[in-house]
């Protein structure tokens, strides 16, 4: 039980900025938490939020483990479409669905170790190291679409994106199962932890015999492992590869996901629990703005704000002036002999 | 240091690559098309990147402090339609390029006050910038809006003719202009050694008694001024604002710092060389039209390749400079 509380404790703030917005939601247009069962999925806008969450909420994954090492990861949108390339590359040319998957996988890892092996072993910083696939992905992505948009008709890969097991749609399914695993993976071992101390002290942990370089090339090709899987619903979702959008901007978003998630970008502690519910603020803001009946030209100002707030509650120096305020209330209550 | 002054310090050398690299790069383009070697391909080469090359410049500032601005593209399209709405609505293109100038000033000097503040990182409060910008751009209107007034023609009618038919136009000589005064205020300047202080590292600077809440509002204000007047040459190039214009132009200004030889985590680097840096950039641009068959999204990959190469560079400098015991550069190794 004990373990649970600690764990609501950690994810409160988010959990209450979620609820927040959601309520914020529907008090502005109560159709939004409807849910109905139809042709063997749910439908509604609280599962159009956990489906279109997706693509942020999988770069978020990777994205918490990267800078819990004290890195950034710019190149994970790029990544999404060159692997949405590659495979709808593969999809047209009518290769099995289980070789474009590993194929495409396969490429996400790779960009992963790149920047992997630029950050660790070179010692290149990190939001440059990343800037480089960034800046060169989407052309490399061009170079395997030869400029156009492919497009594919294959049920079985757009299932990927469109489809429904159980009910629950496919999307949500893959990034719930890769956030349990790829948080049991660093939570059941000590692998977690060690990423956070390369985090907290890079120099400190390899001085106790904690392997920092490996643990850095790990965390970027699990980014890029999760950018492969996102690339792939991308390109499942609309049967095509749009090497120029797929994934713009997406890294930014997972960017705030983790940092609204309480992880700070100067490393150390993490929860990828708390990035995923800050990817569902996210996607939760964009959605409720868009039913809401709103011009959609507040879309980038509300989220502005929004972002603005929640971090700055989030920021050092309120959360020192809240702490201070009460240490202050405790000790009028329950005056101390002494503080020293 | 040594007896010998050496010709060029290492802590310059990446400055010195740079420009060796434009002028062997120029002279690969001149070698494939004679024609390329004119005053015509150079007046233009400065025009077309005129607005980038403003926001580079204050992009090389904060930089060099150590931190970074994203929101200059956003900030860009924003004075764009700005500008454009007040002079359809029948304001003097003067007094809007004031206006504009001012608002975007304040922007980036409350962006500054935020990361000072709250301590927060500027890479987080200039993303919320940039969709506070981008947003406040759609607010107003999200059509592209043309203008046209005698004023504008004037000044985009304005140009010295070079020997060769090529023409030194206004943004072009605008662009020069904003290159030699940031020069000036970075090396010749109280607040540009400021700024190199802090990116040295903010404690060491707070020690040294830089003010440091001053000198960070500064930079984010001259950043967000700077990208106003990248804003206004945008206009002018143009002809017209439009709100979804210049997305990702941050990415463009960070790469033309990089290649420029400034290190990304600040202490080192020089404005000069994000000129080069952005010409280099211009000048694959202008090679891909000269060859006519090349898509254009070699200029991305060439970039990243570009920045990778100076990356590497840099590392093989600190690299040389431990061995040889004479580790000026201590900063460099310390941000792994």
């Amino acid at each position: 039980m004990t373990w649970i509380a600690t764990r609501l404790r950690r994810l409160a703030p988010q959990l209450i900025a979620l609820a927040l917005v959601v309520v914020a939601i529907t008090l502005i247009a109560p159709g939004f938490a409807h849910v109905t069962f139809q042709n063997g999925r749910l439908y509604g806008s609280p599962m159009d939020v956990l489906v279109r969450a997706a693509p942020v909420a999988l770069l978020s994954i990777g994205m918490t483990l990267v800078i819990a090492t004290k890195g950034i990861d710019l190149s994970v949108g790029a990544t999404i479409a060159i692997t949405g390339a590659v495979a709808a590359s593969m999809v047209a040319a009518g290769h099995p669905l289980a070789v474009v998957i590993l194929a495409a996988l396969g490429v996400g890892l790779l960009c992963g170790v790149w920047n992997g092996l630029l950050v660790g072993l070179i010692d290149i910083q990190p939001i440059i190291a990343t800037l480089i696939l960034m800046v060169a992905g989407r052309g490399i992505a061009q170079l395997i679409t030869e400029g156009v948009i492919l497009t594919f008709n294959r049920p079985a890969f757009a299932f990927l994106g469109s489809g429904a097991f159980l009910g629950v749609p496919m999307p949500v399914i893959l990034w719930v199962l890769t956030g349990l695993a790829i948080g049991l993976l660093v939570r059941v071992s000590a692998l977690g932890l060690l990423i956070e101390a390369v985090g907290i002290n890079r120099r400190a942990s390899m001085m106790i015999g904690i392997r920092a370089r490996f643990l850095i090339v790990f965390v970027y090709a699990a980014a890029g492992l999760c950018a492969a899987i996102a690339g792939l619903i991308v390109t499942a979702d609309i049967k095509g590869a749009d090497a120029n959008n797929a994934g713009l901007w997406l890294e930014l978003d997972a960017i705030l996901a983790v940092v609204i998630g309480g992880t700070a970008l100067s490393g150390g502690r993490f929860s990828i629990s708390a990035s995923l519910i800050g990817a569902l603020i996210i996607q939760a803001l964009n959605t409720g703005i868009l039913i809401s009946g709103w011009p959609p030209e507040f879309n980038l100002i509300i989220k502005a704000v929004v972002i603005i707030v929640i971090l700055a509650l989030q920021s050092p120096v309120v959360a020192n002036s809240l702490a201070a305020a009460a240490r202050v209330r405790a000790d009028l209550k329950e005056p101390r002999r002494s503080r020293t | 240091m040594s007896a010998r002054a050496p010709l060029i310090r290492a802590r310059n050398l990446p400055f010195a690559a740079t420009v060796v690299i434009f002028l062997a790069a120029y002279a690969f383009c001149v070698a494939q098309f004679p024609n390329m070697l004119s005053t015509r391909v150079a007046g233009n080469l400065l025009t077309d990147n005129a607005f980038l090359g403003i926001a580079a410049v204050g992009m090389t500032f904060v930089i060099l402090s150590g931190g970074i601005d994203l929101s200059i593209g956003s900030v860009i399209a924003f004075t764009s339609v700005f500008v454009a709405v007040l002079v359809r609505a029948g304001v003097h293109p003067a007094a809007a390029f004031a206006l504009a100038l001012a608002v975007s000033t304040l922007f980036g000097a409350a962006m500054g006050l935020m990361i000072h503040g709250l301590s927060m990182p500027p890479f987080v409060v200039t993303l919320a910038g940039m969709f506070l910008a981008r947003g406040a751009a759609f607010l107003i209107s999200t059509e592209s809006v043309p203008i046209s007034h005698p004023f504008l023609d004037q000044l985009t009618g304005l140009y010295y003719l070079l020997p060769g038919k090529g023409r030194l136009t206004f943004l072009g000589l605008l662009m020069l202009g904003v290159f030699l005064l940031g020069s000036l205020v970075a090396g010749r300047t109280r607040f540009g050694a400021n700024v190199y202080a802090l990116g040295g590292g903010i404690q060491s600077a707070e020690l040294m008694g830089v003010p440091i809440r001053r000198t960070t509002i500064q930079l984010y204000a001259l950043s967000g001024f700077l990208a106003g007047l990248a804003g206004l040459a945008y206009t002018l190039y143009t002809s017209a604002g439009y709100s979804l214009a210049t997305v990702g132009v941050e990415l463009d200004a960070i790469a033309a710092v990089v290649v420029g030889g400034t290190l990304l985590t600040g202490g080192s680097g020089l404005v000069a060389g994000t000129f080069f840096g952005l010409m280099i950039q211009g000048l694959i641009q202008t090679y891909i039209v000269f060859d006519g068959t090349l898509s254009s999204w070699w200029t991305k990959i060439v970039v990243g390749l570009l920045l990778f190469l100076f990356i590497v560079l840099r590392r093989v400098i600190l690299l040389f400079h431990e061995r040889t015991g004479r580790s000026t550069d201590q900063r460099a190794f310390a941000g792994g």
